[in-house]
Parts: structure tokens; C-alpha cells; sequence
């Protein structure tokens, strides 16, 4: 499939210029290099502009509740592990009220994907600000200076443990794209934060500000990889690269002004996958998960041998 | 043979729950009926525990107020329970705190203590634990004390062990003392131990030779050994020995559980950690299942997992208990909106806030009808009995998928910790009905996941499996699953989902709605819901069989209420009694809500403790009698 069949005819209500066209664009081209069938793939919003994102794709859509975008993809993967899950949403939805599952997704490793559509600002509410704005900013829309710190997604996502870290542009289509298809593909917790600007509510942070700094006369994005940054843990890592790769990320993480890392920050390969686990506890996982569990006999009578099952029961 | 109850008690952590188990599993293996419950404190180790075994001839209902043999493994045991022992009861204690004064005893209320001290006060005795067991004694009580020490030491003697680990054997002593006074055989107790601790050996080995010391002490006492089970006639059918969380477990598994979510919450977390032992389901063709359970952060991730879940297709359920259900009504909601069929267990417990995590209360009943902010349709049942349990939960699957709703299957801790001898499960009758799923693939990319129809039942398609793609969502949408603020769009939705429900009500059959129980000509009827069940029906046999003829009727199906099944059936005649746990009355306002009429009595208890048939069957009389307060509400001073 094209990038293009990925669209849907419905009317999208972003504001003009909003960063994440961008990263819807870059979905779409995703998906088609990927190969997927669109029936293969489930895209979970939470809630707010960047919620909206499955009503765009033609692929399954499901528009959850705020905060909790995490857990509902998390019980789809779980149930039916051949699908390709995505969880999208905004900063404010993933590390403000529902900062409690984005830590517990991490660590549990499961193959998703989760694309973090950062802009600092709660936009749909009208640029209140989001856990990511820092501590002295003022965006036009706040009535007083920040009095509390930021978050670092990045450095977040590093403790939580996900195994496949990245920070990408809404504006930069074919890095990003290049970024999304390698999360997707990564067999574990894949977490992409993805810089947004607002045009309406961050006029702090807008297309602007990313693209140009008067110091350099340049973008203050960089790519890590141009500067020869390897990100990977490899399978058999020992003890030593972790600790590398993990401090080389904290240290990228804490670059933020007039130089700001995209691309890849980190990759362990050596954690195992969660339905890899699930399947050496339970054996009938891979063949019959939850999604296909309920079986029936010819007259709609349950498959379950409760004699079988009731002997430790039995007195 | 007139049912016997044995009770057991001391601090947690000193093998209170096994001690119960192996003496239900001797008595049940005698051919005996047994129901067994246990009551606990928000504790790992010290705090007051115990447990009561009844045993009968026939199928025991419900549990009592009266040990006829009561065990006490500590001091405070005593003071517990000494009051509620029958007057021609047994009380096992252990000999060395018979001078423990109850100033001691730090973990005892001080209303207790002051009622305990009062009437020994007043006849210028000791506030000890032997002047407690001579007033005991002067109601007819036999005391008997039980040297535990001397039982240690020749238990260390003879296996070479620490102190602590002969202190290990002491619930198993408590048992074989009380099975030699019941005239039950030594043999029969170790064979039991050894099916109890069957994978350790060493642990055999130590209580087999603690029963043989506890029988042989028994011998010495000179009382004439009890036989209360001789020549009774038993049964000799096939039993099962399972609790309520088991048997909700059971039926989840029998319907074909996929997945169930869960964070540890008292008095729920056994249910999910008893599926978690039971990765294997065995099936007819050999081959085998095994749920997914997921523990997860809070109960927001526990029910929108299992939302997230049953988009697939897989049977989606969780457990909780109050607190936890307060964190999942927005899922509820979402599931609501969304049509997911998800199945929530809730097991209450004493409310509000942390409330009283280890005791019963049916104080989520209005909650339940009602959270979540907005109006969608959902399915409310609640189950009376351990038996009940089983196919209630198999049931709550068939509604949610067949109507794609929640449904919250009201449990308590009551039936929680409830164990008990039973029929086999039988799933002959029991139909697996999985509503109306979009199975084939047509011509178009997309599923209308919310096709309008008149019964308000759209085909579900699941992610994946359907094959075309669909969208669903949170925000009010149109057939497509898109988003609509549309005025007409927004009324037609609420109508469809709505009219599910009107279709459960017409369809659900009425046994699965209510039970009616007793003298249908009787000028009183009883109505409850949940786990009064089984104190209900043992309390109006008793009243039946001293000609107070009274009818009473268990509401099962709380959601959509069934009104007019119930209406027809209260007749202007009757004298309606209303019996709940809880303090507001939650069923009593739901009834006058749905049918408008009038209440004579109401029978409430709200300390944390179930039913007790003894003193329901005097509220009952004196309702009878005429004598009644409009507002009864019973208590349990001691225990």
C-alpha cells in the first residue's frame, strides 16, 4: 500500500501549521514501507489534539481516555501479540495523568510502540502547561511563570525501561518516518518522543525556534548518528555496556538549548520480550492467546474439561 | 444430627486457616457436610484471626454464632469468643496463659475489655484468663487445657529441631485434640496432614508425629471422647471443597477466560493469584488453555487493559474490591460508550475510603448502579452462595458479550473467604454465547461498529480477527465510530445503548433474575441480595418448622432491576422485610425506587460482620410476633 491509501476522507480539525501533520504524514509512510494490512495494525489515542491521530489513519482506531492510553494498547498486544500496537498521545496525557503507566509500560517490555507527541502545552484545554514546560517558562496562554520542573521524557523512559528510546521532529518527515518503522520494529517497549510545535499555544518553542538559532545560523537539531552516537546494547552485552549505553543516554537526555539530539538514544536488544516470558510460563500462549481462547463444542457448550479441571477440587 | 460448630482462634501468622482447612477436609472426608469462613484483621502477624467450621448431615447454608468447641491458640481467643460458646460446649486453651491478665493483652478493644472485666470486677475476682474460664465453667462450659509446651519439647526431642519449628506443629495439635474428643480416628487426621503437606515431607513427618502426641494426651485427660458423627448417615457422593474466589475463578475459567488484570487489593487479590496457579485449562480435545493475568499499576490500568483486551475478542475480566472499583469507573464508562464487554468482580468490602479491608459490607450497591459520570447501560448481578459464584461468573461473560456492556458480577468478603462442600459444577446446561460478532470480511475496508438497529445490538468486529478495520471511541460518534457532536446523531446513540438494555431485561431468564425460597402462602416476605443467602434460608427453615411460615426471595439480577417479575410476586397482602448489610439500605431504596411500594421491616447490620442465623431468626420471630421495630439492626458486641 501507499502512503496515501493510509489516509482517511474524514475532516481533520488540527489548527494550520500544527506539528502533528507532520507526524501523521510520517505514519502513514511508515506503514506503507512496513507493509502492513491495515486490519493488522491498531493505533490507540489518548486524549487531546494528538488523540485524534487513529480518526486520520486508515487502519483500527481507537480513541481511549486520558492518560490511560498505555494500558488499552497494552491488553490488545497482550491478547492478540501478532498485531502491530501503537499507542499515540500527547505529553501532558502521558507524563502528567498518566505518568504512572507510562513507567509501568517501560518496564514491562512489551512490543509496542509509543509515539509522544511532546509540544509543553495542554492545547485541546487552551495552552495550560503540560509537565514538560520548565520550571520559569511562560507560554502567551499561562497567566504566571512555571513554578514547577519538568519532566524528561527521555530520561524518564530511560529509568522506566524501555528498550528502545528515540527523540524525532514532527517536521523532519523522513527522519521521523526512518525513526517510527525502526520503533515499530523494535521487539520490545518502544518509546519516540516527538517534538511538536503548537503554533496557537507554545510561542516559546515553535517551528522557529527549532529550526534556527542565532548563534550558528542553523537548526539546533542534530542527528545523533552524524555524530557517530551508537545507541545499541547488543544480545550478549555484558555488564560494562550496559552501564556505557545507559550513561551515554542520561548525557544526551541533558542536552537541551542550543543543541538538541534527535535520533535513536538508546536500544537494549539483550532484555527479553514480555510475550516471550508470557510464553514460557504459559504454552499455549503463541497459538491460542487470549483473542482466541474461547472455544466451543458443536452446541455452543464450552470446550473446558470441567471434570478435569475440578479433580484438585474433588474431596 | 443438629449441625456442630468448631471455631478456631489466635493471632495471625499461627497456622489459623490450615488448622480450618484440615479439620473441613477430615470432617467432609467423613462424609459430612462443611461450611467453613474465616475472619481476619488488615494484618501479616499477631492480630486476631479465626475460623469456624460447621458441620452437618445435610448441605450447610450459612455460618453460626455458637461454637459448640472452641480452640483458642492464645489469650485473647478466649476473650474473643468465651461468650459465645454454647453452654454445653468445649473450650480447648492452651494451659499456660491461664494466668494472663487481660491488661495483657494490648490488642483488645478497650469496650471489650471493659465488658470483660466488669461482671469479674464486681465479684472481686481477677481480670484474668482463669477467672474468665470459671465463669465459663459455672455456665456449663468444659474448659480444657492443653499442655503445648510439654508436646514442643518431645517434638524436639525426638526430631532435633529449633524451638520455633516444634511451635510450628501447635495448629495441628489443636486439631487432633478436638478430632480424639469427636471420636474421629488419628489415622484419618494424619492421612489428611499428609495431603495438606504432601510435597514436604519433613513437615509430614514432624505433624503425623504431633497428632500421635495430641491423641495420646487426650487419652490421659479422662473425658469421655464425643461422638457426635457416629452413627449419623453421610454422604458418600462426589464433593467439592472450593471458596468463593475459587469458584468465581473456576467459572471464569469454564467460560473461557482470555485475560483478567488485577491489583492486589484485599479482599479480591486471591481471586486473580489462585487463576495465576492455574496457567493450564485443561479441553476436551487434549489440548490446553491458559489466561493471561496481568497484575498491573492501579485499578485505572487493571480495567482499561481489560477493555483494551476484549477489542480483540478475548474474554476480558477483573477483580477488585471497592476502593480499586472507585479507580476504574472511568474505564467503566469508557467501556459503557465504547460497548466493550469487560466483566468486573467486586468484592466489597466495609467502605468509605480504606474502610475495613478484611471485613463484609453490600455498601457498593449504589455505587455500583450508578458510577461513572453520564448514563450508559451496564449489567449488575450479585451472587448469594458459593455455589452461586461458579455460574454467576460463567453467566457475566455471556451478558457482556451478548449485550457489549460491562457487567459488575457483587461479590463480598463474606463469600470470599466462605469454603465449602458441594456439587460437582455442572456445565451441561451451560451455553457459551459470544453475541453478535462480525465474522466475515464484506467488500469494504471498514465495519460499522456502531450500526444502529432496533434492539441496539451493532455485530462487534474484533481487532484483527474481523479482518476490517473499524474505529471506536470514548467521545460520542456516529455508525462509523467517528466523532459526533451531532444533536441527532447524540440522541439516536443513547437510544441504542439504552435499548440494550431493555433487550437483557426481556431475555434474561427468570431464575437468573430471582430465586423464591419457602412458603409461597406465607403472609411475610423476606427480600435481600448477596451473600444473606445462606442465613436466610437456614433462618426461615427454622421458622418454618415452628410454623412462622415465611416466603423469601433473592434478587440476583440487581441491573436491570427485575420490577415487574418481583412485582408480581409481592402481593398487597404481604408484610415485605428487607434485609441487607449495610447501614443506608441500599436495596430498600432501589426497590421502593422501582416498584413504589411500602416496606415494613428493614434488618440492617453494618459492623463489618455477616448475618448470623441465630439472631436473625429472633428478629424474624418478633417481626412475626408482632412485637418489631419498623428498623432492626443487628450487632455483634464480641466478635
Amino acid at each position: 500500500m501507499k502512503p496515501k491509501e493510509f489516509e482517511t476522507e474524514i475532516k481533520n480539525d488540527w489548527c494550520a501549521g500544527c506539528g502533528d501533520y507532520g507526524i501523521l504524514r510520517a505514519m502513514e509512510k511508515a506503514f506503507a514501507e512496513l507493509g502492513l494490512a491495515p486490519h493488522q495494525i491498531a493505533v490507540f489515542g489518548g486524549i487531546g489534539c494528538s488523540g485524534k491521530t487513529p480518526y486520520y489513519l486508515e487502519v483500527n482506531g481507537i480513541h481511549t481516555l486520558h492518560g490511560r492510553v498505555l494500558p488499552f494498547a497494552t491488553g490488545a498486544k497482550l491478547a492478540n501479540p501478532t498485531m502491530t500496537v501503537i499507542a499515540v498521545g500527547g505529553d501532558g496525557d502521558g507524563l502528567g495523568i498518566g505518568a504512572g503507566h507510562f513507567v509501568n509500560a517501560g518496564r514491562r517490555n512489551l512490543d509496542l510502540t509509543y509515539l509522544l507527541f511532546n509540544n509543553e502545552v495542554y492545547g485541546l484545554t487552551k495552552g495550560q502547561a503540560a509537565p514538560t514546560i520548565r520550571y520559569g517558562d511562560k507560554t502567551k496562554a499561562m497567566t504566571t511563570a512555571s513554578l514547577q520542573s519538568h519532566i524528561n521524557p527521555v530520561m524518564l523512559a530511560l529509568t522506566s525501561g524501555y528498550t528502545w528510546i528515540g527523540r524525532g521532529y514532527a517536521y523532519y518527515l523522513d527522519q521521523l518516518t526512518t525513526l517510527i518503522i525502526d520503533a515499530i520494529r523494535h521487539k520490545g517497549s518502544a518509546f519516540l518522543e516527538i517534538l511538536q510545535p503548537c503554533p496557537v499555544y507554545n510561542d516559546l518553542h515553535d517551528k522557529h525556534w527549532y529550526e534556527y538559532t542565532a548563534a550558528s545560523g542553523q537548526s539546533r537539531l542534530y542527528a545523533l548518528s552524524d555524530e557517530g552516537y551508537e545507541p545499541s546494547i547488543s544480545v550478549n552485552a555484558d555488564e560494562n555496556m550496559h552501564q556505557e549505553k545507559f550513561a551515554q543516554c542520561v548525557q544526551k537526555a541533558q542536552e537541551w538549548g542550543d543543541r538538541i539530539p534527535v535520533g535513536v538514544f538508546y536500544q537494549d536488544l539483550s532484555a527479553p520480550e514480555f510475550t516471550q516470558q508470557i510464553s514460557q510460563q504459559i504454552k499455549s500462549y503463541r497459538e491460542r492467546p487470549p483473542a482466541k481462547q474461547v472455544r466451543l463444542e458443536q452446541n455452543s457448550k464450552p470446550m473446558v474439561n470441567m471434570q478435569s479441571l475440578l479433580r484438585k477440587f474433588t474431596l | 444430627m443438629e449441625n456442630y460448630l468448631w471455631r478456631i482462634g489466635g493471632p495471625q501468622g499461627s497456622g489459623i486457616d490450615r488448622a480450618a482447612l484440615l479439620f473441613s477436609r477430615l470432617c467432609a472426608k467423613q462424609g459430612l457436610y462443611v461450611l467453613a469462613r474465616r475472619e481476619y484483621h488488615s494484618n501479616i502477624t499477631g492480630r486476631h484471626s479465626y475460623s469456624d467450621v460447621r458441620i452437618g448431615t445435610q448441605p450447610v447454608l450459612s455460618h453460626s454464632a455458637s461454637p459448640r468447641m472452641l480452640v483458642c491458640l492464645d489469650a485473647e481467643s478466649v476473650c474473643r469468643h468465651v461468650h459465645n460458646v454454647l453452654s454445653t460446649g468445649y473450650l480447648i486453651y492452651d494451659s499456660h496463659i491461664a494466668d494472663t491478665h487481660l491488661s495483657q493483652l494490648k490488642l483488645l478493644d478497650p469496650l471489650l475489655l471493659e465488658n470483660l472485666c466488669k461482671p469479674l470486677q464486681k465479684a472481686n475476682l481477677n481480670c484474668n484468663i482463669r477467672e474468665l474460664l470459671n465463669l465459663a465453667e459455672q455456665h456449663g462450659i468444659t474448659p480444657i487445657a492443653m499442655d503445648y509446651e510439654t508436646l514442643f519439647q518431645r517434638l524436639r526431642d525426638e526430631f532435633a529441631i529449633p524451638k520455633t519449628n516444634a511451635e510450628r506443629s501447635r495448629n495441628v495439635i489443636a486439631v487432633a485434640i478436638s478430632a480424639a474428643l469427636l471420636g474421629l480416628t488419628s489415622e484419618d487426621v494424619c492421612h489428611e496432614v499428609a495431603e495438606i503437606f504432601h510435597n514436604k515431607p519433613e513437615a509430614v513427618a514432624l505433624n503425623s508425629e504431633a497428632v500421635q502426641l495430641a491423641y495420646d494426651y487426650v487419652a490421659t485427660l479422662g473425658i469421655n471422647v464425643l461422638q457426635p458423627f457416629a452413627n449419623v448417615e453421610v454422604a458418600r457422593d462426589d464433593r467439592l471443597w472450593v471458596n468463593g474466589v475459587q469458584s468465581v475463578a473456576l467459572g471464569k475459567l469454564a467460560a473461557g477466560l482470555g485475560i483478567q488484570t488485577y491489583y492486589p487489593i484485599s479482599p479480591a487479590t486471591d481471586e486473580s493469584v489462585f487463576l495465576e496457579s492455574n496457567y493450564v485449562v485443561p479441553m476436551n480435545d487434549a489440548t490446553h488453555a491458559g489466561p493471561v493475568i496481568i497484575q498491573t499499576e492501579d485499578e485505572l490500568a487493571a480495567i482499561t487493559m481489560a477493555c483494551g483486551a476484549a477489542l480483540t475478542g478475548a474474554r476480558a475480566a477483573t477483580s477488585t474490591s471497592g476502593p480499586g472499583f472507585s479507580l476504574m469507573v472511568e474505564g467503566l464508562g469508557w467501556a459503557g460508550m465504547t460497548e466493550t464487554p469487560v466483566v468486573v468482580s467486586l468484592y466489597q468490602r466495609g467502605g468509605p475510603a480504606t474502610g475495613l479491608p478484611t471485613r463484609t459490607e453490600q455498601g457498593d450497591l449504589q455505587f455500583v448502579l450508578h458510577a461513572g459520570h453520564g448514563e450508559f447501560p451496564r449489567i449488575v448481578l450479585a451472587s448469594g452462595d458459593v455455589e452461586e459464584c461458579f455460574y454467576d461468573a460463567f453467566r457475566a461473560f455471556n451478558y457482556a458479550e451478548r449485550y457489549q456492556l460491562p457487567v459488575i458480577h457483587l461479590l463480598d468478603k463474606n463469600l470470599a473467604s466462605t469454603a465449602q462442600t458441594l456439587p460437582p459444577f455442572v456445565t451441561d446446561d451451560l451455553v457459551i454465547d459470544r453475541g453478535e460478532i462480525l465474522h466475515t470480511a464484506d467488500s469494504s475496508r471498514h465495519a460499522s461498529r456502531f450500526l444502529l438497529s432496533k434492539n441496539g445490538i451493532s455485530p462487534r468486529p474484533l481487532l484483527e480477527e474481523s479482518r476490517q478495520i473499524f474505529w471506536t471511541s470514548g467521545v460520542e460518534h456516529n455508525e462509523t465510530g467517528h466523532v459526533s457532536e451531532s444533536p441527532e446523531v447524540r440522541r439516536r446513540m443513547k437510544e441504542k445503548r439504552e435499548a440494550k438494555l431493555v433487550l437483557a431485561a426481556k431475555e434474561i431468564p427468570l431464575d437468573e433474575k430471582i430465586g423464591v425460597y419457602g412458603d409461597r402462602q406465607a403472609s411475610l416476605m423476606l427480600i435481600s441480595w448477596g451473600s444473606n443467602k445462606g442465613a436466610i434460608l437456614e433462618a426461615i427453615d427454622r421458622m418454618n418448622q415452628e410454623n412462622r411460615p415465611i416466603q423469601a426471595i433473592m434478587v440476583k439480577l440487581l441491573w436491570p432491576f427485575p420490577a415487574r417479575e418481583l412485582e408480581m410476586l409481592v402481593k398487597s397482602n404481604k408484610k415485605l422485610i428487607l434485609l441487607e448489610c449495610n447501614q443506608t439500605g441500599q436495596f430498600s431504596q432501589l426497590f421502593r425506587q422501582e416498584l413504589g411500594c411500602n416496606i415494613n421491616h428493614r434488618l440492617l447490620k453494618y459492623n463489618g460482620r455477616p448475618f448470623v442465623v441465630e439472631e436473625l431468626v429472633q428478629s424474624l420471630t418478633s417481626i412475626f410476633d408482632g412485637t418489631a421495630e419498623e428498623l432492626m439492626i443487628h450487632n455483634n458486641l464480641f466478635e
